[in-house]
């Protein structure tokens, strides 16, 4: 398995352009090994990931795609018979040590998920209620309307802001839950499949907003689709599934020199669509 | 046609195609005949109350209006002295000093000295009464009793009146009515609710979103399902040995020195309240925690991702999202317990008392209690004032499940609708 070395500064060189890409690593995946009751999700899951960058895990069908993701904030202590070997380290801070409180974790690592699932309150309130329970002392109406321009939505709902959030279409509640999420600040944000439940062109909406928001943020997407992680991403970590239904990374790379020149077999096969 | 062989001719399919259609229509026939058969009993239960409730009776007074103040022929032409004079002048000393001590004749109003005048001098009673379908159809017959009869007379009676639900027992008949009843049946309803709703919504909540999926609470939860098929006797025994007995200073309001001096022992409404508690309990937990399992998970997620405790997950998400259907789980439950009257029974509800509950320390009785009493008696109107009871707690329970239904449909629309 080919795990990028994780060093601070790195060149990379491909198509023959060279490019000096400063890279920090904000988490670190280590050994991470990943069980459902007996039933092992994912493992030796070993990457890092670098701030203000797009990573992409490509994930096929069958195990438990969203698995990996949710271990970095820690959203599978919620899922019951999860446990989880190894170390996630968040600026060197192992998410999983026991003086950790996962809730403060899941401040700093926001998620998005696969269905659209905006609070049944207003679209007001869906901003506002993360950031008050979280002790947000600022002014309200101003984070609404800083949160709903980042999420590239606040044109469209700015005169209808008491209105219940689920008359909202399926694209405008998922840039509603982006919105949100950043509502409360955070530095990364898991994405789970963001778009899989929206047509092309809410998609297109999404992908744009995604690039938009990887100036400030880190981002960490899960996708099936082969040309959103190529259209978005800055490295992609490419997951196969082995005879066990096991999840193992396969490859991780950045993006580009993944899907020109990957150094796998497998890897060149999925993207060729050979399988998979 | 390519798969002709397989499926056979062009004939076969369309006659077993008939077949098909023919045993579907008999299966149709069978649940149209079955939800028929429910209706018809429905109706059955419904004509037969009904039935006792109206219907022509004989009276016969023991004193005749006339013979009170000459030429009257009804109490309500009465004027007021003369209510008061016939009340003095024909009142036993015995009776006359009570009701003085009570409330003095002058005092009362025309309505109550009426009352008054019939229960302890006019005393009428019911020699013979016919239900609404024997009034209509058996005309002879009771033209043939009258015929026979000197003094008495016929009159079409409703048993249910006004009168019948703000008067209190009577040993006449004609005279009972439901109020001690009913308010006693109010009171064990709010004890039940402030005991079995907290504790029975608190544990669903943890049952389903707290607690580990352990062999001890797979077990807790098996045993919940079993304690909601226990017979209601046996909730009554239950109450009878615990709240009755064992915690009698409590229950009787002994240890608060607040004994009201209706009070027997500990058969008081506070016990009876707590027994239904008990009954109802796992009713409302199994009832809740359906009702947070129809919460999606997605909810939860989307609470936790923003980083919400699990308090402010359930608070401001969960109960918001299942609060309808706990809330129409609970007036079910309790619509039960309103009809329950086995377990009330067992723990010595009251069979007579005319005196209104004034505390949760005071004796009680019930609706269904009452119903039982008097359908138990041999009397044959006591029977029509038991029909009359019925039709006023099927009214109660109706009035009970169609607000649950109104504010389930009004709540989960807000839901929808949320601004």
């Amino acid at each position: 398995m080919k795990v990028m070395q994780a060093t601070e500064v790195e060149n990379f060189e491909y198509l023959g352009k060279s490019e000096t890409v400063e890279k920090q690593k904000i988490i670190t995946l280590e050994d991470v090994n990943i069980h459902y009751g007996s039933f092992h999700a994912v493992k030796d899951a070993s990457l890092p990931i670098y701030e203000k960058q797009v990573t992409a895990f490509i994930v096929p069908s069958g195990c438990g795609k969203s698995t990996v993701l949710r271990s970095i904030n820690r959203m599978n202590d919620m899922i019951r018979g999860a446990t989880i070997d190894g170390q996630v380290l968040f600026h060197g801070q192992d998410l999983y040590a026991k003086d950790v409180d996962p809730v403060l974790i899941r401040r700093s690592i926001g998620m998005v998920f696969q269905k659209p699932n905006p609070f049944p309150k207003s679209i007001y309130e869906n901003i506002t209620w993360g950031a008050k329970i979280n002790g947000f002392k600022g002014d309200y109406d101003e984070l609404v309307e800083t949160s709903l321009q980042k999420a590239a939505l606040w044109d469209e709902v700015k005169d209808k802001l008491k209105q219940n959030a689920l008359q909202l279409s399926g694209g405008q509640q998922q840039r509603l839950c982006i919105a949100r999420t950043l509502a409360v600040q955070p530095e990364v944000i898991l994405m789970d499949e963001p778009a899989s439940a929206l047509d092309p062109i809410a998609t297109g909406r999404i992908e744009e907003l995604i690039l938009e928001l990887k100036q400030y943020y880190t981002i960490v997407i899960v996708t099936h689709n082969m040309g959103q992680a190529s259209r978005v991403s800055d490295n992609t970590a490419f997951f196969m599934v082995d005879e066990g239904r096991t999840g193992y990374l396969e490859e991780y790379a950045p993006t580009e020199q993944l899907f020109l020149n990957p150094a796998h077999k497998k890897t060149e096969e999925y993207i060729s669509g050979k399988f998979g | 046609m390519q798969t002709e062989s397989m499926f056979g001719t062009r004939a076969e399919s369309l006659l077993l195609l008939q077949k098909r259609s023919r045993v579907s229509m008999i299966w149709k026939v069978i649940f149209i005949f079955a939800t028929a058969v429910a209706v018809l009993f429905l109706l059955l239960l419904l004509i037969s109350v009904i039935d006792s409730v109206f219907g022509y009776i004989v009276v016969r007074n023991e004193v005749e209006v006339s013979a009170l103040v000459s030429g009257a022929s009804s109490l309500d032409e009465l004027s007021r002295s003369q209510l008061e004079e016939a009340a003095k002048n024909n009142l036993s000393s015995g009776i006359l000093r009570r009701v003085e001590s009570e409330k003095p004749l002058a005092e009362r109003t025309d309505r109550e000295l009426r009352s008054l005048i019939e229960q302890y001098i006019i005393k009428p009673s019911v020699l013979k009464s016919w239900g609404l379908w024997g009034s209509i159809t058996k005309q002879d017959e009771i033209g043939a009793f009258m015929a026979d009869q000197a003094d008495s007379y016929l009159i079409f009676k409703s048993w249910i009146t006004p009168e019948f639900l703000i008067n209190d027992q009577s040993a006449n008949p004609l005279n009972a009515g439901i109020r001690t009843a009913m308010l006693g049946s109010l009171w064990i309803i709010a004890i039940t609710f402030l005991l079995a709703f907290p504790i029975g919504v608190g544990s669903a909540i943890y049952l389903e979103e707290y607690a580990d999926d352990t062999k001890l609470n797979r077990l807790l939860q098996l045993n919940i399902f079993n304690l909601s098929a226990v017979p209601s006797i046996i909730y009554g025994l239950l109450g009878l040995a615990v709240f009755v007995r064992a915690l009698e200073g409590v229950t009787s309001g002994a240890i608060f020195s607040s004994v009201a001096d209706t009070t027997a022992n500990g058969r008081t409404i506070l016990s009876g309240g707590l027994t239904l508690g008990l009954l109802v309990l796992p009713i409302i937990i199994i009832n809740t925690q359906e009702a947070l399992k129809g919460v999606p998970d997605s909810l939860r997620m989307s609470s936790y991702g923003v980083g919400a405790t699990k308090w402010q997950t359930i608070w401001s998400h969960v109960l918001p999202a299942s609060f309808d259907r706990i809330l129409t789980g609970t007036i079910l439950a309790l619509s039960r317990a309103l009809g329950e009257t086995a377990p009330l029974v067992v723990i010595g509800a009251s069979t007579f008392i005319s005196v209104d509950p004034a505390s949760i320390f005071s004796k009680f009785t019930t609706l269904p209690i009452q119903i039982y009493q008097w359908s138990a008696r041999p009397q044959g109107s006591y029977r029509n004032i038991a029909a009359a009871a019925i039709i006023v707690l099927l009214v109660l329970l109706l009035v009970l499940n169609s607000g649950a239904i109104y504010l389930r449909d009004k709540l989960s629309k807000k839901k929808r609708m949320a601004a």
